[in-house]
């Protein structure tokens, strides 16, 4: 146990250095996917607390705050500098797709919300 | 064969200087154009021999919907209920019918009639489906040149413009939902493959988009919401993950299942059903796996070990957790959560079993062998050459291919109907076989001259760059067609066989010492087999012309036929629907079996009781079960359901086999489903189903036998029946309850009134003050007419 204990608290340092590391826009978007997260989280206790009467509205809310943390995560993804990957693509590029997706996904969900 | 030649041209022209790039670019627009327009006007053989008409049964309900449409705006559409079918419960139309082929083509209507092209909307709707053809065939040209090149695509889409499974469902006047939604699917597989290439957030939205328009038009999306996470999970098993995978399919889920909640005929069901759950686990393993991904970038290797320990424990956990859910929910519906339909796409028997409206469709019957030859013809023999091309090398667009394939076949097995999802995948795949192999022959032929010339040079020469390269692969390519040539003995399998070597061989590390001696002959060899592909190709192009132009332009309410006294023309459907329409109220009710509801709502505009539509049971089995029952059962429930007039199809004089009599075990068996006092043995002699004068009492008194055969002893005097060719078993009966209205001139269809009910009140008057032995006599009389058992 112990010997587990240590590798936990060795992994966390080194975790958190590692990430300490990463540049600031990019923790920026991680602050960013962890609030839209924690937003669905909470959304989704309360439906545990309340009911999920209006199902489109609880629907609408919940996806709203994964869609957006999920293309959060694909914009971190794409101007992510040690991603080889996408080493072609501008970051305005990428911006302005994440831009268009949110728009795209924003608006069916005002559509949906009833 | 313009397109063929052209698409081996532009595969040759791919390699050149800049000029030639540019003129390959231009070549390659209008061989696609050419492709279109091969892909429309093929389609145009029912219109030519027959006319410009809506086909079949569910094209009318399309045509009607699209009518109402352009006449009263989208709004009204949306909130539209029927009380024209269905009668007395009518149908939300508006809420359960899949709009996309509807909006599509009054979208085009309204387009050209704003442009001051007044075109009617049966016009309109008899074009759609070759023009969404043409569409379909070059979104498999983008398919396909996202997986193998340009050659590759314009070789598909060729074979996709006229391969005749799909020209089954979309010759004009084919106003189905597979029309639009062929083209909505490959063209959602194209933006997947593209946004798995390229990792570009727009394609993602454009993916969405297209999945959006494809829940519009057909509920055969859920193929392509179970086939992508399957690809996902392939792709993460055989450690191919990327960020890429993750930007193609995260964002398709949360934006496809929302648009997906947004079409009303799908709703929740987005949601709560468990055809879509499939992609919400894939999601969250996807999840996880990019989260392990992102963590190995973090660590060193040591610490990632000790770190994976942690995230497997906590993954799995969350994900034992979410699929217990999931059992917990699925395991509490009745259905065990999935649809009849989905049902028997798993489990094949599962229709035939236990949902008789199912199984009596047709296309919802398991293909026979050569329905699949007649579907794909030559390309059966064409797509194991492709899959092995597809491994060769593996990328993720060609495993995406393949996988489409082999779930498409397994489909296509279960349901005739399916053959449909396959038609695609089998193109793209020949297509791919098709253009490897002629671009290994043309290669061959093309290098074969210098070899000739240099032999002696560059067997000494000291460059070693790129003239050495070039002749250790024309070398390897003249080994294999000289093994092609041995191979190629006769016929397609062996020349199947032969390219399948080919593409083996050619990847396999070479042995140029070898290889000199084997370049003796290979011009004759590629020359053999660039023909013998042509000629391949020449087949396919007969069956697929011959196939359009004779087995599926039928209109089906036209019949023709052809005997020695020249064509008849058997138009006995509009001519009894046009009789319904001038003849009848507006408001009467015309009972029918289900097959020919939305035809007599859309071209007779009368009320009908049930259509092809079948969301009630009970409903159709109410009528199965009257058409069942003798006379006076079947008048009292068609009574009761305002029922003036009663339409029977029968094929008896003119041999017509799809005509209610041979249909007719169906309407027992769902009317028995609901109502057991019909009991499929009663209408049955020793297990057999006759009407001829072996038949079961039942059977020779029910509805349907007295409605088909009424007078039709008059007609020859002996009552042969030309559909069932033997001599029917009661000929001379008079019917109580209903009289015979209309008959059209080849007896197709008959159309019978309900007789009003007799006036009682005076005939108890009548009956109290007259003699009692009168009124014995009359009974008699009564008994007579009505021998019922």
């Amino acid at each position: 146990m112990p010997k587990a204990a240590g590798d936990a608290k060795l992994l966390i340092q080194s975790l958190t250095k590692a990430y300490a590391a990463t540049p600031t826009n990019l923790k920026i978007i991680d602050l960013y996917v962890v609030f839209a997260v924690a937003t669905a989280l909470v959304q989704v206790i309360y439906m545990g607390i309340v009911g999920s009467f209006p199902f489109n509205s609880f629907l609408s809310g919940v996806l709203s705050c994964i869609g957006t943390a999920v293309l959060g995560v694909c914009l971190r993804i794409q101007v992510n500098k040690d991603n080889k990957e996408f080493k072609d693509l501008p970051p305005e590029r990428a911006f302005a797709d994440f831009v268009l997706c949110n728009l795209v996904l924003h608006l069916v969900i005002m559509n949906f919300l009833g | 064969m313009a397109e063929l030649e052209a698409g081996s041209i532009c595969m040759a022209a791919g390699g050149g200087g800049r000029l030639r790039n540019a003129l390959s670019g231009v070549l390659c627009a209008f061989t696609l154009l050419l492709i279109g327009v091969l892909a429309f006007s093929i389609r145009l053989f029912s219109v030519i021999k027959y006319e410009s008409v809506i086909h079949e049964f569910d094209p009318y309900f399309n045509y009607r919907v699209t009518q109402f449409l352009s006449k009263s705006g989208i709004y009204e559409f949306w909130n539209w209920f029927d009380d024209r079918t269905w009668y007395p419960l009518g149908r939300v139309i508006g809420g359960t019918v899949y709009p996309g082929l509807t909006l599509t083509a009054g979208t085009i209507w309204w387009l050209l009639n704003s442009l001051n092209i007044p075109l009617s909307v049966e016009t309109v709707c008899v074009f759609t489906a070759p023009i969404f053809s043409a569409n379909a065939s070059w979104a498999t040209y983008l398919l396909t040149k996202e997986a193998k090149g340009h050659g590759a695509g314009l070789m598909a889409a060729t074979i996709l413009a006229m391969v005749p499974s799909y020209i089954s469902r979309s010759v004009a006047g084919s106003y189905d939902n597979e029309a639009v939604a062929i083209f909505a699917l490959i063209f959602t597989f194209y933006l997947y493959v593209k946004t798995l290439n390229t990792g570009s957030l727009f394609y993602a939205t454009l993916n969405a988009l297209s999945y959006f328009y494809m829940v519009c038009s057909w509920g055969g999306y859920t193929f392509i919401i179970n086939l992508i996470p399957m690809h996902v999970l392939l792709c993460i098993v055989t450690g191919r993950y990327s960020s890429r995978l993750y930007v193609a399919y995260a964002p398709l889920v949360v934006l496809g299942t929302l648009l997906a909640a947004l079409v009303p005929v799908v709703g929740f069901n987005a949601v709560l059903t468990s055809e879509h759950f499939a992609s919400f686990l894939v999601f969250i393993i996807l999840h996880v796996v990019a989260l392990v991904y992102y963590i190995k970038g973090l660590l060193t290797p040591r610490l990632f070990k000790v770190a994976m320990t942690f995230v497997l424990t906590v993954g799995l956990a969350l994900c034992f957790a979410v699929v217990a859910i999931l059992a917990a929910l699925v395991a509490s519906s009745p259905t065990k959560g999935w649809s009849g339909r989905s049902l028997s796409l798993l489990d094949p028997t599962y229709a035939s079993k236990y949902i008789p409206i199912i199984a009596s469709v047709s296309e919802h019957q398991p293909p026979t062998w050569p329905s699949y030859f007649m579907a794909i013809n030559v390309l059966a023999f064409l797509v194991p050459a492709g899959i092995i091309s597809c491994f060769l090398p593996l990328s993720d667009a060609s495993s995406f291919l393949v996988l489409y394939l082999v779930t498409s076949v397994y489909f296509s097995g279960v349901m005739v109907r399916l053959m449909l999802v396959l038609a695609p995948a089998v193109c793209i795949l020949s297509g791919i076989a098709l253009s490897e192999a002629f671009n290994v022959l043309t290669r061959s032929m093309k290098f074969q001259r210098p070899i000739s010339d240099d032999t002696l040079p560059t067997a000494g020469d000291s460059t070693p760059g790129s003239s050495s390269t070039a002749t250790i692969t024309t070398s390897t390519k003249n080994a294999n067609i000289k093994k092609e040539k041995m191979g190629t003995i006769s016929k397609e399998r062996s020349s199947k066989k032969s390219r399948k070597e080919t593409e083996l061989v050619g990847s396999s590390p070479v042995r140029p010492e070898k290889e000199e001696k084997l370049c003796v002959l290979p011009s004759e060899a590629s020359a053999m087999g660039i023909l013998f592909l042509i000629m391949l190709c020449g087949l396919y192009v007969i069956h697929c012309v011959w196939a359009a132009a004779e087995a599926y332009s039928a209109p089906s309410i036209v019949l023709t036929s052809r005997s020695h006294d020249g064509l008849h023309v058997y138009d006995d459907f509009r001519e009894s629907y046009a009789w319904l329409r001038h003849n009848t109220e507006v408001d009467d009710k015309v009972a029918s079996w289900w097959d020919y509801g939305y035809q007599t709502t859309a071209m007779a505009n009368r009320t009908v009781i049930v259509d092809n539509n079948t969301w009630n049971n009970t409903h159709i089995a109410t009528v199965g079960t009257a058409m069942s029952s003798p006379e006076k059962g079947a008048w009292e429930i068609f009574n009761s359901l305002d029922v003036k007039y009663v339409l029977v199809v029968f094929g008896g004089l003119i041999g017509y086999p799809s005509d209610d009599i041979n249909k007719f075990l169906w309407m027992v068996r769902i009317g028995g489903g609901e109502f057991p006092h019909i009991k499929e043995q009663d209408y049955l002699r020793d297990g057999n189903y006759r009407v001829d004068a072996q038949g079961t009492p039942t059977m020779l008194n029910c509805l349907m036998y007295k409605l088909s055969y009424y007078r039709f002893a008059e007609t020859d005097g002996k009552g042969f029946d030309r559909a069932r060719r033997y001599e029917i078993g009661r000929k001379h009966f008079k019917l109580t309850h209903f009289e015979e209205v209309f008959t059209t001139q080849h007896w197709m269809v008959r159309i019978y009134k309900l007789k009003p009910q007799k006036n009682r009140v005076r005939g108890k008057l009548k009956l109290k003050l007259k003699s009692s032995s009168k009124t014995s006599l009359m009974r008699k009389g009564a008994g007579k007419k009505n021998p019922w058992r």
